[in-house]
């Protein structure tokens, strides 16, 4: 995959606190991501891996350095340009889901669309589409409560793909999840990533996860400590 | 958008229902004082207005006494002179602008038809009492002038007496007795039904002044004048004139106050009227203050609601929304919930309202103008007191909204 360049850092910079108790979550962080890449982000807790997803996901802004996402400054973007640029090209996928409670399947895939404006039968009929996309076929009127984990990662995924995302940011996606149901998720986005050609920025502890990755980043005390190709692709 | 927000904020009011409604206690009394309020206020107004109307349009009403008052009844004490045919005679002799002037004395009396009787309000007066007070009849013809004069035992008689006595029946050519005198029915007066203070005005029996002072009172004073004003004559340009003419006529030196008092029915009801509008101001600056206390009720119960859903409002954010779409849903949500309150306030205003107007004989007046600045100020207590909370939940941080927990 070479794709042109999607994201790129650099030297970023994001500390929290002043003087003597700063902290540099990310301190000078170089690194690229191509279109239609499927990354894995390493390292071990503190790391400042989140902090690097949520500056990916423009979510966040860089303290110092230059973040472009698309070939656009968006570190230097305000608030609502932000989240125009997360409701028209990204989408998220959680540790913990983050679906709306008693709010159904269908209802929560709606929701970014509901933000763009599209209207109500073409909302429905997308978000039907992209259940059915990640195997939930019947289960489109369940709320979360009703619903298993892996389910309801499968919900989350729909909704951060519902929109055709360029960019799909996943923050240990299946951290909450066993084992068969981790491969599962791991399979699903290896498909997305194939089939839609969507670009995966994935955060995962686990070295078999990252493996469905074709690449590794390390991080290590706000820097990058490797950056591999993985050698085998699962 | 605005549909799928007032829905989201519809189902959030059902999830607690308790909780909404102990927050919407606040605007729901506040809504309902106001419009039981107002809607009582304009009621008594009207029946005001119909009761100094029926009274007779344009009226004066002249009592021995010094006034005690402004609009007070005139005090009738010793030294006080009554009012006779003397009076009466320079009025109608030399008064311009009136339409009618009629003498009225009066007196419960207990009158009697067969086995039947009754105590009735028994006024001698002559005929242009009738329209003085604008009555007309419903049957039967008014006094002739030779019954006037001579004081002969005729009478009319009002709706409840017809009833008591007669039923439905006619009552004209019978004969009642009136205080051990007896008295000839020559006609039947228009019901007038009864007055705000809860006074029968069809429980009268009239008859000639001169037959009343002989026969029940024993002497030859007047209780009161009735001066109607013409068309064209305002109560207060007459008013000066009926006082000189009094003055002149009781010879009462430039010196000496009035010893007679002069009440303008029309001015009685304009104040009265205005008294009962100042009363429902002050009544609706309380309820008024119980509306801004609901309003600190919807903002608290949407600040707690922004807490509640600190993590919702980021995962919004995180997928796109903006600043104003998180800003919309919970100003839609406040005014939803403070206008569901505003609603069942009116509601409940109104049956209280149609409830007093049931006791208190007063006529049920609902204000559609009061309803809709109800409804208005309802929903305009939600979006002003749902602002901060709502401007709160949308200025939140995306990062932080989703750790919240
Ligand atoms: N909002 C914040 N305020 C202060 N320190 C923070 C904040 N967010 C992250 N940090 C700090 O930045 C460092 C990196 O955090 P994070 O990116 O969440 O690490 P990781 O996801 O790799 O575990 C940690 O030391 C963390 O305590
Ligand atoms: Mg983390």
């Amino acid at each position: 995959m070479s794709g042109s360049l999607l994201i790129t850092f650099d030297k970023v910079w994001k500390s929290y606190g002043q003087g003597e108790a700063t902290v540099h979550a990310l301190a000078g962080v170089d690194l690229a991501i191509r279109s239609g890449e499927f990354v894995a982000i390493m390292g071990p807790s503190g790391s400042g891996k989140s902090t690097a997803m949520n500056i990916i996901g423009c979510l966040d802004t860089p303290t110092a350095g230059t973040y472009s996402f698309m070939g656009i400054d968006a570190g230097r973007l305000d608030r609502n340009r932000r989240a125009m640029l997360r409701n028209l090209y990204v989408g998220f996928v959680f540790q913990g889901y983050n679906l709306l409670p008693r709010t159904t399947a269908v209802e929560n895939v709606e929701l970014p669309l509901i933000y763009r404006g599209v209207a109500a039968r073409e909302r429905h009929d997308l978000a039907m589409k992209a259940l059915a996309e990640v195997g939930l076929v019947g289960r489109e009127h369940h709320t979360p409560a009703e619903l298993s984990g892996g389910q309801q990662q499968r919900v989350a995924i729909a909704r951060a793909i519902v929109t055709r995302p360029t960019l799909l940011v996943a923050d240990e996606p299946t951290g909450n999840l066993d084992t068969a149901r981790t491969h599962e998720i791991m399979e699903l986005l290896t498909r997305l990533n194939t089939e839609l050609g969507l670009t995966i920025a994935m955060v995962t502890h686990e070295a078999d996860v990252a493996a469905y990755a074709e690449r590794t980043i390390r991080f290590l005390d706000g820097h990058v400590a490797s950056n591999a190709v993985n050698l085998e692709v699962v | 958008m605005i549909w799928e927000t007032v829905r989201l904020s519809l189902l959030s009011v059902r999830r607690n229902v308790l909780r909404s409604f102990l927050t919407l206690l606040g605007i729901v009394i506040g809504v309902a004082a106001v419009i039981a309020m107002l809607t009582i206020g304009s009621g008594t107004t009207e029946k005001v207005k119909a009761d100094i109307s029926k009274l007779g349009s344009n009226l004066l009403v002249v009592r021995p006494g010094r006034p005690a008052g402004p609009g007070g009844p005139g005090g009738l004490d010793q030294a006080t002179r009554p009012l006779g045919s003397k009076e009466l005679a320079a009025l109608v002799a030399h008064l311009s602008g009136a339409r009618a002037i009629s003498p009225a004395s009066q007196k419960q009396v207990r009158v009697i038809f067969g086995t039947e009787s009754l105590t009735s309000g028994v006024t001698g007066t002559d005929s242009a009492y009738l329209d003085a007070r604008d009555w007309k009849l419903v049957s039967g013809r008014p006094f002739s002038d030779s019954e006037i004069r001579s004081g002969t035992g005729v009478c009319l008689i009002g709706e409840t007496v017809r009833q008591q006595f007669f039923g439905a029946g006619d009552p004209e050519g019978e004969i009642i007795r009136v205080n051990r005198t007896s008295c000839k029915i020559i006609g039947l007066l228009e019901p007038k039904g009864y007055t705000g203070f809860g006074q029968d005005q069809d429980n009268v029996v009239l008859m000639p002044l001169a037959a009343y002072q002989r026969r029940i009172a024993g002497n030859r004073d007047i209780d009161s004048i009735y001066v109607a004003a013409d068309d064209g004559t305002a109560t207060t340009e007459l008013l000066p004139r009926v006082e000189d003419i009094l003055r002149d006529a009781r010879r009462i030196p430039p010196d000496r106050e009035d010893d007679f008092s002069i009440r303008d029915m029309t001015q009685i009801a304009d104040a009265m009227a205005s008294a009962t509008t100042t009363m429902t101001g002050m009544l609706g600056a309380v309820a008024g203050v119980s509306l801004l206390v609901g309003g600190i009720g919807i903002m608290n119960i949407m600040l707690v609601s922004v807490t509640e859903r600190t993590r919702e409002i980021g995962i919004r954010l995180a997928i796109g929304a903006h600043e104003k779409h998180i800003l919309i849903q919970f100003l839609v949500e406040a005014t939803v919930l403070s206008l569901l309150g505003g609603i069942i306030g009116i509601l409940i205003g109104l049956a209280l309202a149609g409830l007093a107007s049931l006791t208190l004989a007063i006529p049920f007046a609902p204000s559609p103008a009061v309803i809709l600045l109800a409804v208005g100020f309802s929903a305009l207590i939600g979006m002003v007191f749902g602002f901060f909370p709502a401007l709160r939940g949308a200025r939140l941080d995306p990062i932080d909204a989703l750790r919240h927990e």
